[in-house]
């Protein structure tokens, strides 16, 4: 089916049409979800806040804005963040590290049963820092390019360039 | 415009990242739509996030999609309809019978109730009557045994009857008395009398003739609130005659003769 119709039904509260889109990015804004709060059952309760947030205010995406994946990215990464800015979330977690996603993938088992994991665990392993952490805050974090500029010290043309090299890059290892 | 250059710069991979401004959004939209070459390099930049951010789930979320299923409300409109259409039918006459039989029950049943308070309040009505009545009927029974006791006194053949007559200027009085010598006692009717004025009371006075001689009876007090206006008094005299005279309260030593009503001689008891 094609993306433009499916989220066209979705957007009418069609159940199958929610069922594809949480199939195919389900996993992508859990393991977004999951780097920030980096706790499973919290992980899961922000994933039901997300897709039920997005089923609710289906109608407020239109393409004009951007993809139907950023969109749900930016839901998704809004409601962790804001997880972690939580009371109880501070009182049981006061020592999280400033940790980045490679962590995961380089101590993930889960990630042997995946068809791209042993090029994905590669690719970060092969990964220079410099990716690591564009990547990081321009995907996981849902930083600005101002905000990431600003961040890494280094010009917004900077920042794009090696973006756009890193991706390059990935898309090389995960799309064959 | 360089297509091309445009790619290179980076800017879908920001677009995709959702690191752009609205302006800018709004740009890269018209240019995907324009050439396929840039909707292309976005879906492979957008493939290439996906599965990398996928990679660093957890990928233990089997249950978590009919977790989030079930807190939602699909559209699953042919049921609905359906559903609609099956339980309007059911709604109309059971539902508007049952009402109406309510209605009718509750409206009997309020009837039945104000009925009862009404019945109650007759029967409390009747009670009172049924009091007022025994009591009256128990008054003139005792009227009754009084009047016979009256009666019997006066049918007495021993009964010396005195009619006393008005005196002066109160000609228009007149009294009885009924005498029996044999218990010393004597009924006065006194119903020709006027009603006492405040302050005085009637006394009654047992004379002798040869010399003039009045012996006081007594006073009677409760003239004016008596009904029937008769008084039991004793008298142990030998007396020739009765008079009422208007007295000061308490009474006098001697008749005011000036306040004479009534006098009366006795008859002379027949051979």
């Amino acid at each position: 089916m094609q993306l433009e119709v499916l989220i066209s039904k979705f957007q009418q509260k069609d159940e199958k049409a929610f069922t594809e889109l949480y199939r195919m990015y389900g996993d992508s804004m859990q393991g977004v979800i999951y780097n920030i709060v980096r706790d499973h059952a919290i992980a899961e309760e922000v994933m039901q806040d997300v897709f039920i947030k997005a089923w609710n205010n289906a109608n407020s995406y239109s393409a004009e804005k951007g993809r139907f994946f950023t969109w749900i990215l930016n839901i998704a990464r809004n409601a962790a963040i804001d997880k972690t800015r939580s009371k109880a979330f501070k009182n049981s977690r006061k020592n999280l590290d400033a940790e980045y996603f490679v962590d995961i993938l380089q101590h993930s088992d889960s990630l042997d049963d995946q068809t791209d994991a042993i090029g994905i665990k590669k690719f970060v392993s092969q990964l220079a820092k410099k990716c690591i952490e564009v990547i990081e805050l321009l995907y996981f974090q849902g930083f600005t390019q101002k905000e990431a500029s600003e961040t890494l010290d280094m010009p917004i043309g900077t920042i794009k360039t090696r973006n756009r090299n890193c991706i390059k890059e990935l898309r090389t290892i995960v799309l064959k | 415009m360089d297509i091309n250059a445009y790619i290179a710069s980076g800017i879908l991979e920001l677009y995709v990242a959702g690191a752009l401004s609205e302006n800018e959004n709004k740009e890269v939209y018209q240019l995907m739509r324009e050439h396929p070459e840039i909707l292309q390099e976005v879906l492979d930049i957008e493939a290439a996030v996906v599965k990398l951010t996928a990679a660093a789930s957890n990928n233990k979320n089997a249950g978590l999609l009919q977790t989030i299923k079930d807190k939602l409300t699909f559209n699953t409109s042919e049921a609905d309809t359906k559903v609609i259409s099956i339980a309007k039918p059911k709604y109309n006459w059971l539902t508007y019978t049952g009402w109406a039989a309510a209605i009718i029950i509750g409206a009997g049943l309020f009837w039945t109730l104000n009925q009862n308070k009404e019945l109650e309040s007759n029967l409390n009505t009747a009670e009172i009557e049924n009091a007022f009545l025994e009591e009256q009927i128990a008054n003139s029974r005792t009227k009754l045994a009084d009047s016979k006791k009256l009666l019997d006194f006066l049918r007495d053949k021993d009964i010396i009857s005195v009619p006393l007559g008005g005196q002066g200027e109160f000609a228009n009085t007149y009294a009885k008395v009924y005498w029996n010598k044999k218990d010393n006692s004597i009924y006065l009717d006194a119903q020709g009398l006027p009603e006492a004025p405040s302050g005085k009371v009637y006394q009654v006075w047992s004379l002798k003739l040869n010399p003039l001689t009045p012996t006081s009876l007594g006073t009677i007090d409760d003239f004016n609130t008596d009904d029937n206006k008769i008084f039991a008094i004793a008298n142990a005299n030998e007396s020739e005659a009765f008079g009422i005279t208007l007295e000061p309260e308490g009474g006098s030593e001697t008749p005011t003769m000036e306040q004479l009503y009534t006098l009366g001689v006795v008859a002379a008891p027949a051979p």
